[in-house]
């Protein structure tokens, strides 16, 4: 007790300071090219949601509505409204992003496609890193547990080498060919397909994790196996995840165009970039702007995901932080 | 206070007997074992309630890994830990969580020990929660004593910790260790990461609680000077055995294993007109992998005899009246 008061004053104040996450926004925000890419998929969040809205609950822009006297006009032209029947002209009374080869408003077919190309990103992408920390937490945490001759970690990890000598693109044709053209399908199997990178980078942080005095400090405390995993792991170990994730959303709604385009992916009426564009694929000379319109807007998708992946990447990058 | 040290109380809190850990060594084909890290081969020693048991050794030597493997946190080789009359390593993992309460650890690096997403309030408060100990209000006020109790102020319980420095960190690490109560704390390294200043209040602060709480510690240090100053007995342990245990007094004033007695000259001593001989070692520690047959420090004593390079020693009481608790491991005093 003889030292109590000398210990006492040590105590001294601290500036405020911020949360690990506050820190990570700090970093981003000055990364101007992952500021605009984030911005951008504001934008297409907002864009996809109130596309579904206003072109399946409450009817403004309908992509399905065939008006073949208006067929390929170029953007922003107006109606013919002598020839087409008034209930079928567009609610705007123009064509923002003109017709294809049938009259359907591009516009209209171009909101109905950004939801489905996003949702499909982004629910391909949660089954994928779902898999991934859960395969590769449990390669990382429990590696060392047998399992007759092999460990948990040679099984899973042999298994994840297996997943990536496969050539993805062909083994999702064959399976959406062999169990159908679903939308749902699709996202499934391209989950299923792209969870490995995910497993590595799960298993490497935990395997580094485990070693840290944090963590043994955790098991001194005797805390139960499943709160040192998500309280104390998971939490340290997301960052690379998050950054995968970003980047694998672009992938994914590469994949769905380009399985679109070929004719594998989600099937007429309902329609997304990769079939707008491969439609207009055989009227690149008489009406471009079918298939520069889909492709630009798959172009800025992808690279704003990128650029806001790469701007995560750098933001939770430990060396480049200030101590 | 350490010349009464041997009295503090006779019953043993922790007694370790014939402690193994060795280490895998994997390679070639099918990542088959081809030999074993003797990290720590063969120890025994009593910790009694509420003293400190100082244990000292060059780096390398298997400290951390003896304290790391006595609270489980590493699975032993072989041997036994008893602590107040249980076999940890034969305990179940249930009995085992709940057992974890009476023994914590304090680590060496204050930057890698906190968990740097938690909340500091969160960090201390976290065992007494999962244990059940307390909650809401109470848990938020058991927090602020702890804090201030290690010379935190309260209100920086919402606070992360890299906004600390690294002595407050200590100090959160110790409140951490504190919060469950404990009987037996191990402190591994807990102070070789300071500055000197820094030192001495961490030290000072590991006194007082040790008073309040009636603690025990095992201190393990590579710093004589702070052992010295902390400790009631010391063991000195050398790749992997231990060498010599005594009181401090006793350690420090009469070394008998030729170890010990080169590592005590090799420490500094603030005072310049005292001369002292120096005992240089020669040669590098010998890797663990293969450690020397006998006794394991013959390569490098400078009283080496035959006998030392076949035999391993045993255990000898060299202690003179008044001192029996000096033990040796070492041929010259058979």
């Amino acid at each position: 007790m003889t030292h109590s008061n000398e210990v006492n004053q040590v105590a001294e104040e601290l500036p405020l300071g911020e949360t690990p996450w506050q820190e990570t926004l700090r970093i981003f925000k000055k990364d101007r090219l992952a500021v605009v890419g984030s911005i951008v998929l504001v934008f297409l969040v907002l864009t996809a949601v109130f596309g579904k809205a206003l072109t399946e609950w409450v009817v403004v822009f309908d992509p399905e509505v065939i008006r073949l006297p208006d067929k390929f006009k170029p953007p922003l032209s107006f109606p013919s409204e002598d020839i087409v029947p008034p209930e079928d002209l567009p609610s705007v009374g123009i064509y923002l992003l003109g017709t294809d080869e049938l009259g359907r408003d591009v516009f209209a077919r171009m909101l109905q496609g950004s939801f489905v190309s996003l949702a499909v990103g982004f629910i391909a992408v949660g089954i994928s890193v779902f898999i991934g920390i859960l395969l590769g937490g449990l390669s990382g945490f429990y590696g060392n547990v047998k399992l007759g001759i092999i460990t948990v970690d040679t099984l899973i990890m042999r298994f994840t080498d297996v997943m990536l000598c496969f050539p993805t693109f062909f083994l999702i044709l064959t399976v959406v060919a062999l169990l159908g053209q679903s939308i749902l399908n699709i996202m499934v199997v391209i989950g299923l397909t792209s969870w490995m990178g995910t497993a590595r980078f799960v298993r490497a942080e935990f395997l580094a994790l485990r070693k840290q005095d944090f963590v043994v400090a955790a098991t001194s405390l005797g805390l139960p196996e499943r709160r040192i995993i998500f309280r104390h792991m998971v939490p340290n170990a997301i960052a690379p995840v998050l950054v995968s994730a970003t980047i694998g959303v672009a992938t994914a709604i590469l994949t769905e165009s380009a399985l679109s385009f070929l004719g594998f992916g989600v099937q007429p009426p309902d329609a997304t970039w990769g079939n707008i564009l491969a439609d207009g694929k055989g009227f690149i000379f008489d009406a471009p702007w079918l298939f520069f319109i889909p492709g630009i807007a798959i172009l800025v998708v992808v690279l704003a995901f990128n650029l806001v992946g790469e701007g995560l990447r750098e933001a939770m990058n430990p060396k480049l932080r200030r101590r | 206070m350490t010349g009464d040290a041997i009295t503090v109380n006779g019953n043993p809190i922790l007694e370790v007997r014939g402690l193994k850990k060795h280490f895998p060594v994997r390679g070639g084909v099918f990542s088959r074992v081809s030999a074993w890290v003797k990290a720590v081969d063969d120890v025994s020693f009593d910790i009694r309630e509420g003293e400190t048991f100082g244990l000292v050794g060059e780096s390398g030597c298997g400290k951390t890994t003896l304290g790391r493997t006595i609270l489980r946190l590493m699975e032993p080789t072989g041997g036994q830990a008893i602590f107040e009359g249980q076999n940890l390593f034969t305990m179940d993992s249930k009995r085992l969580r709940a057992t974890r309460r009476r023994m914590q650890i304090i680590f060496q690096d204050p930057y890698s020990s906190l968990n740097p997403r938690m909340t500091v309030g969160a960090i201390v408060g976290e065992p007494l929660l999962v244990h059940r100990l307390a909650k809401g209000a109470e848990l938020q006020e058991r927090v602020h004593q702890l804090l201030s109790r290690v010379g935190l102020r309260p209100e920086h319980h919402s606070r992360y910790p890299h906004e600390f420095s690294g002595g407050q960190r200590q100090r959160i690490g110790i409140a951490r260790a504190l919060a469950l109560n404990p009987r037996f704390v191990v402190c591994d390294e807990a102070v070789s990461a300071l500055d000197v200043s820094i030192q001495a209040q961490i030290l000072n602060l590991l006194k007082d609680l040790q008073e309040e709480y009636h603690l025990a510690y095992l201190f393990i240090s590579h710093d004589l000077n702070v052992v010295e100053y902390l400790a009631d007995r010391i063991a000195v342990m050398y790749l992997g055995k231990l060498v010599e245990t005594a009181s401090a007094q006793s350690l420090f004033q009469n070394p008998r294993h030729p170890y010990t007695q080169a590592l005590l000259s090799a420490n500094p001593v603030p005072d310049p007109t005292i001369q002292r001989e120096r005992i240089l070692l020669h040669g590098d520690v010998p890797s663990p992998l293969n450690p020397p047959p006998g006794c394991r420090f013959h390569t490098r004593c400078p009283q080496v005899m035959e006998k030392c390079k076949t035999e391993d020693p045993h255990l000898i009481q060299v202690g003179r009246p008044g001192e029996e608790e000096h033990k040796v491991w070492c041929h010259l005093y058979t």
